[in-house]
């Protein structure tokens, strides 16, 4: 077995940004907003760095899907202790209808390509709240997964995942390669360090388009509208409890 | 009516109070109608929707979490930016209206209650983060911005600011109140590590304490204006930015617990493992009393004595090397059980026990409210003040389990009160009184942290002695000449 994992790490507005609705209701704003890595892919990270550190896989490779600006997540997966990164070029219009299915297409090929022992990948983005592309990827590879995972050891050639699920939790053993998803208590994922964003710095992001991948990005959806939750309707500001009392009697709530 | 203006004091005659009564009852209607004028002046400034009398808002906005009842302002405003806090200043002055700014409302010695009344500033609505320079460890920050917000906004740059008071304090707020934490000890207090700030003075006028926009790590230039205005709890001008220096996030942590027979051997511990040049983040001090507490609340099984809590940051390989060192001074000190962990899940368990301290003093006697003392002498008379601390807290039936920051010198006693005996309030008025008069006598400040507020003024005064104060009041008269910033905190002059 190569020993190597992938890790797909995507580049997601910041989960303590307030989200914008453009007002021309098409997309959220991200100009000028603060973007990071999504949370569960610093899991994913993080679990795929402390099986290397554990020497039960021999190199992590960090993969993003993106336009340039997707380097910087990269960087910081690289900082966490990935030991090179590829990019795949996508920006554009091609960007703003990326979804799972093109992108586990794109982390099947280069599992294929890479000779991938383990594709490790958080559960769901924080933007899109999708949690498919794991479970697409596996099913194109044909290969074993194991989601929403809260625990994972290597046994030989197989791996037992702890998966939490609406009833408790579910143990189940696999074979490799495998799919995994990483899940909030999964780890705790480690601050990139100065002196290791220092290193990262060295290390190599090859660049790679979804074409020499032979990946078609075209989107089956096509997004309608995006709109705010709806706004509370007309309330009205009472300034004491006396008036609160007063507005509900006269509402007939009470 | 007239007496519900005054907060129950059972310790007063009624007729002092009713004397009392008058006095205040008449400050009260001139300045109700000065608010009055101001309220559409207000309103045409930071809009309808930013000025509130509502009373719910104006008591959040009136107390901390200090145990100092709730003053609540007459009117509570909420500027969104510079422009809009200076405009408003400038009426409050005009009408001679008392200014209190407000951060998030954490603080301890009741620095935001509102003794005479006025208009409250929230500043909760300026809540950029600005001017982040990695390659220069600097940061700007606004009055809305807490420190975890600031820590979470800057982790991918492997940069973080490490004064951590507990709370998540608004970091302007930190300035004023010149906030430390538990890693003190190796990054500093406040005072360290606040660069320059924006402030606005009392008639509106808004100055930069180390001049716009300057950011050099070092500074000969003219007065510390920037340390003049951190630790002045409002009472100097409105802090509207603060420029903070930023640290990088350690490569690796240990964290380490170790029991002791005595205080004697805790704090001699601490002493040498200092003395050793461990550069050492952090070292938590946990009485018996506390030990105890803890143990119950989150059912653990330390053994019930002083005990030491230790946090080490550096690289690897200076990892092993601190924490052998220190491994080896607690053990020449009668040291036990010494257990670390370098993961953060076993790292967080190690901690537990002093992360929950409060609550865990709080368990201790369920209905009853926490209040925290905050003493600080040099290190070699730790041991004593301690000692001497724990036999007043029995011989006066108090509650009161000691944590400490043992590397500063600082410690706290956790004092569980019945708010309803009005006699165990008392004896824990004296005591923390006569804590704070041994602290003095030992070299020691009055208060390591958590400022002077409203109940420390007193004790203010016999610290820095009546020459010292003369000149604090001769600059606060010169900044603040009408006496509207944050009236009857940290100087005497001037309270009702």
């Amino acid at each position: 077995m190569s020993g190597r994992v992938l890790v797909g790490v995507k580049r997601v507005i910041d989960y303590a940004v307030k989200i914008r609705v453009k007002p021309d209701n098409s997309a959220v704003v991200t100009d000028g907003v603060k973007h990071s890595m999504n949370p569960f892919c610093e899991i994913a990270v993080e679990e795929a760095v402390k099986l290397k550190e554990k020497k039960l896989v021999k190199e992590v490779v960090a993969v993003s899907c993106g336009p340039q600006q997707s380097q910087e997540t990269i960087r910081t997966a690289l900082a966490m202790g990935a030991d090179r990164g590829i990019h795949v070029e996508v920006s554009g219009k091609d960007y703003e209808s990326l979804g799972p299915l093109q992108v586990s297409k794109i982390m099947a090929a280069l599992a294929k390509k890479e000779e991938a022992q383990f594709i490790i990948l958080g559960k769901q983005a924080i933007d899109d709240d999708c949690n498919q592309t794991g479970q697409m990827t596996a099913a194109l590879l044909d290969w074993p997964q194991g989601t929403f995972a809260s625990e994972v050891s290597l046994e030989g050639d197989k791996v037992m995942v702890v998966r939490e699920i609406d009833g408790g939790l579910e143990t189940i053993r696999i074979n490799t390669p495998a799919v995994l998803t990483a899940d909030l208590r999964l780890n705790t994922p480690r601050y990139a360090t100065l002196p290791n964003i220092m290193k990262a710095k060295k290390k190599k992001i090859a660049n790679v388009k979804p074409a020499d991948l032979g990946v078609d990005l075209t989107s089956r959806l096509e997004v309608l509208r995006v709109e705010e939750p709806p706004q509370r309707q007309a309330g009205m500001k009472v300034e004491t409890v006396e008036d609160l009392v007063a507005k509900l009697r006269d509402a007939g709530k009470v | 009516m007239l007496l519900g203006l005054i907060p129950s004091r059972r310790l007063l005659s009624i007729r002092r109070s009713l004397i009392q009564c008058r006095s205040v009852s008449s400050a009260n209607t001139g300045r109700k109608a000065a608010v009055d004028r101001v309220l559409s002046a207000f309103r045409s400034i930071c809009g309808e929707d930013c000025v509130s009398l509502g009373e719910a808002i104006r008591e959040q906005h009136g107390k901390d979490e200090s145990v100092h009842k709730c003053r609540p302002p007459d009117v509570v405003v909420f500027p969104r930016c510079l422009e809009e806090v200076s405009s408003l200043a400038k009426v409050c002055h005009d009408h001679n209206l008392p200014i209190i700014p407000f951060g998030t409302g954490t603080g301890l010695e009741g620095g935001v209650g509102a003794v005479k009344g006025g208009v409250c500033f929230s500043l909760r609505n300026m809540e950029q983060i600005l001017d982040l320079h990695q390659e220069d460890f600097d940061v700007t920050v606004e009055p809305g911005v807490t420190r975890k917000t600031l820590n979470a906004y800057i982790r991918d740059t492997g940069l973080w600011f490490p004064v951590d008071p507990g709370a998540d304090a608004s970091l302007c707020g930190m300035a004023a109140t010149s906030a430390s934490g538990t890693n003190a000890v190796r990054y500093g207090t406040m005072r360290e590590n606040v660069m320059n700030l924006e402030v606005v003075l009392s008639n509106g006028t808004v100055i930069h304490t180390a001049g716009k926009g300057r950011r050099p790590r070092k500074t000969s230039a003219g007065y510390n204006l920037t340390n003049l205005f951190v630790g002045s709890e409002g009472t100097l001008g409105i802090i509207t930015k603060t420029t903070l220096r930023l640290y990088g996030i350690p490569e690796s942590m240990v964290s380490a617990v170790c029991s002791f027979p005595s205080v004697q051997a805790a704090v001699d511990s601490t002493v040498q493992i200092l003395q050793a040049g461990v550069p050492i983040a952090r070292i938590e001090f946990l009485d018996d009393v506390m030990i105890d507490a803890c143990n119950k609340f989150s059912s653990l099984s330390y053994p019930v004595t002083p005990t030491l809590f230790l946090e080490f940051h550096g690289s690897e390989r200076s990892l092993e090397e601190q924490v052998a060192t220190a491994e080896e001074i607690t053990q020449s000190n009668e040291g036990s059980d010494f257990q670390w962990a370098q993961d953060a899940e076993t790292r967080n368990r190690l901690w537990k026990a002093r992360h929950d301290a409060w609550y865990a003093a709080q368990a201790l006697r369920p209905g009853c409210k926490a209040y925290s003392t905050d003493v600080c002498v040099p290190l070699s008379r730790l041991p004593q003040i301690i000692v001497e601390t724990k036999k007043d807290l029995l011989e006066s039936r108090l509650t009161g389990p000691i944590a400490g920051h043992v590397g500063d010198g600082n410690f706290h006693c956790l004092m569980v009160v019945d708010p309803n005996d009005p006699d165990e309030l008392h004896r824990v008025h004296l005591f923390t009184e006569r804590l704070a008069r041994r602290a003095l006598a030992m070299d020691g400040t009055c208060t390591g942290e958590h400022g002077v507020g409203l109940g420390k003024r007193t004790l203010l005064s016999e610290e820095v002695g009546p020459l010292a104060i003369q000149v604090m009041q001769g600059l606060k008269d010169s900044l603040d000449p009408k006496n509207l910033m944050n009236p009857g905190k940290v100087l005497l002059k001037g309270e009702l």
